[in-house]
């Protein structure tokens, strides 16, 4: 069976849904809609033992993925992610280090330290960064259980701007690549999941919907697809032009 | 140069920064001309993707008035995209009314014959109980400008107090040097917020009459300091109606950025506070509407989109309703603007309050709305 391995774990869905954008009552019909096992929270909205706490409308069943958001560096980072152990939210942990409060851009230098401090910690960890190889790779060896790299600004819905350089860490790096952010479609999602990505992660897209379960379910279809012509090879498609006369055709008159 | 402009003029111990953020937002309010922009200059605003100091200031123009739909429909979508449906809700606190500021607009003035009162820091916890008990975990501590009645090592105090009741603490009191404010951050405090009042320095000084307040310069670095002394967010505000309404606008948008573009990591966010026109207005005042108001929210939104902004009680619940979710992004909830009157202290409040809904009642009418109140959107690293 095709499932996505973090850490270990196996989950059959690729698609992973962000929280924060929409109202809690709704999130359980947007995870059943959009067969949703992974769902991340920021552990800044968490309100334990108080009003319109996040960690309470998550359903049985369903990983939480907690994010560092937050976070302006490596400490910080481990800090919040201490927290959200402390509150029950398991193992797993995306990190989000955010120096600049205009674009939310992450800071590589700061994640790749985060990485190397809360892997020691013993958590699953899943860098959100700048898609830059070498980042990747410094990640990978600190220990990541995946690369997230962005396809757009935050918020953005502008597709996968970055796709060349993700595409080479689809092809470079030894773990599940999963574009974070930035898609704003189905279709977006879906070319993220052709090109080898490993699963898609979307918030903005479905809390900007009219009908945010129907967008849910739009995603899960789109990952699905992607994903399904990942698995049979993508055919021949043409990206460069012919030459009208060959070109090598000079070997016969040799 | 206008003397209250001058920092030669300040007082024994105000620190020196050395910025120059304040000569660049005065140079660029006296290179402001509202009148020159056409409806092309605002479309032109409205249909870039990162809207820089030009079209913000289109967007604050009198055409731009009558765009008001077109411009809306852009801060909406900005909105929504960077928040969601989320809304945070917050309440203030006051802790003391004491104030050496004869500021000629305020409740508070050294010139009003209030009662005035500061809560012990015994009493001030158990306000703090009886608003944590609303469930709020953010609240913003204030406190007239009085070193004197009102002093660091008191604010900090009541701010270790409000730390432990609370996630997120912001303070509003009178502007102070990096170490005070370091010394604040070290007690628990979060967020700075400071109004300028009006950016207007010859306004501001027959405005501002007496105290330290009347050293507009000292004020206007107040948010640099903050962040110097390692506060996470700082809030800019004019009162609105003071001076020229487009002309403050224009000022305290171009502060905000000149210093999240100095401090990136900064939180930014901007309150909108108005002088609302009323019978026998005093001639100092410029009368504000509400359409003025939104247009000047829309424009902070649209140029820092980002940044949170907080809409005040002053303003009616119909129109606090509307404006979340098209701009504004926190509000006050279950307010009261006196010292001490949540523990049966009567004293006067700051200014008059139109929407005096409990939490409860807010957060009902926003959920009726389809928006997601937030009571909690920090932690503490």
């Amino acid at each position: 069976m095709d499932m996505l391995d973090l850490g270990g774990r196996k989950f059959r869905s690729r698609f992973i849904l962000g929280s924060g954008k929409f109202s809690l009552d709704m999130t359980k019909r947007v995870i059943e809609r959009g067969g949703v096992e992974i769902a991340t929270l920021a552990v800044r909205r968490a309100n334990a033992g108080g009003e319109e706490n996040i960690l309470d409308h998550i359903p049985d069943g369903i990983t939480l993925l907690p994010n560092t958001s937050g976070a302006r560096n490596a400490e910080e980072a481990v800090r919040i992610a201490l927290l959200a152990r402390e509150l029950g939210c398991g193992d797993m942990v995306k990190v989000e280090v955010v120096r600049d409060s205009r674009y939310l851009l992450p800071d590589n230098r700061e994640t790749i330290r985060a990485v190397e401090l809360l892997s020691r910690e013993g958590f699953i960890v899943l860098p959100y960064m700048m898609p830059d190889l070498s980042a990747a790779r410094d990640m990978a060896t600190a220990g990541a259980a995946a690369i997230m790299p962005l396809g757009a600004p935050i918020g953005s819905n502008k597709g996968l701007l970055t796709k060349d350089f993700i595409k080479i860490l689809v092809d470079e790096i030894d773990l599940p690549i999963i574009v974070d952010a930035g898609i704003g479609r189905p279709s977006q999602a879906c070319e993220a999941m052709e090109i080898g990505c490993a699963a898609v992660m979307a918030n903005t897209a479905i809390a900007t919907a009219n009908d945010i379960p129907l967008m849910a379910s739009a995603f899960k279809t789109a990952v699905e697809a992607g994903r399904k012509a990942y698995l049979a090879g993508l055919g021949r498609v043409k990206d460069r032009g012919e030459a009208s006369s060959p070109l090598t055709g000079f070997l016969e008159d040799i | 140069m206008n003397p209250s402009v001058d920092r030669s003029e300040y007082c024994e111990g105000m620190e020196r920064i050395g910025s120059d953020i304040m000569e660049n937002v005065l140079r660029g309010a006296l290179e402001f001309e509202p009148s020159t922009f056409t409806e092309h200059d605002v479309r032109a605003a409205l249909s870039d993707d990162s809207v820089g100091v030009r079209g913000f200031a289109a967007l604050l123009s009198p055409v731009a008035d009558n765009m008001l739909e077109e411009i809306a429909v852009r801060a909406k979508d900005e909105t929504h995209r960077r928040f969601g449906n989320a809304v945070g809700l917050f309440t203030p606190i006051y802790l003391s009314n004491h104030c050496d500021g004869g500021c000629v607009y305020c409740g508070f003035s050294n010139r009003s014959k209030i009662n005035r009162m500061a809560l012990s820091p015994e009493d001030a916890e158990e306000e703090m109980r009886a608003v944590a008990a609303t469930g709020l975990t953010d609240v913003l501590l204030l406190t007239g400008e009085s070193r004197r009645e009102s002093g660091v090592g008191y604010i900090g105090e009541c701010v270790r107090s409000a730390s432990r009741y609370f996630r997120s603490v912001g303070i509003e009191v009178y502007p102070m040097n990096t170490s005070e404010y370091a010394c604040l951050r070290e007690c628990g405090a979060d967020s700075v917020t400071v109004f300028q009042e009006t950016y207007d320095p010859k306004k501001y000084a027959e405005l501002h009459l007496s105290g330290q307040k009347r050293v507009f310069s000292y004020r206007f670095d107040a948010q640099e300091r903050a962040l110097l002394g390692g506060m996470r967010g700082v809030s800019f505000g004019a009162l609105l109606g003071l001076g020229d309404v487009r002309k403050d606008a224009f000022s305290c948008g171009l502060h905000a950025h000149l210093v999240q573009r100095r401090y990136p990591h900064a939180e930014i966010s901007f309150s909108v506070p108005r002088l609302r026109p009323f019978v026998n207005s005093p001639s100092y005042v410029n009368p504000v509407s509400e359409r003025q108001l939104l247009q000047v929210a829309m424009a902070y939104r649209i140029f820092m989109p980002f940044a949170g902004i907080t809409v005040s009680t002053r303003e009616s619940p119909s129109f606090r309703n509307n404006i979340i979710g098209l701009c504004a992004t926190r509000m006050s909830a279950g307010v009261s603007v006196g010292v001490g009157n949540r523990v049966g202290e009567e004293s006067e409040g700051q200014f008059e309050i139109s929407d005096r809904r409990s939490v409860a009642e807010v957060r009902r009418s926003l959920e009726e709305r389809g928006m997601q109140p937030i009571f909690n959107d920090y932690v503490r690293t």
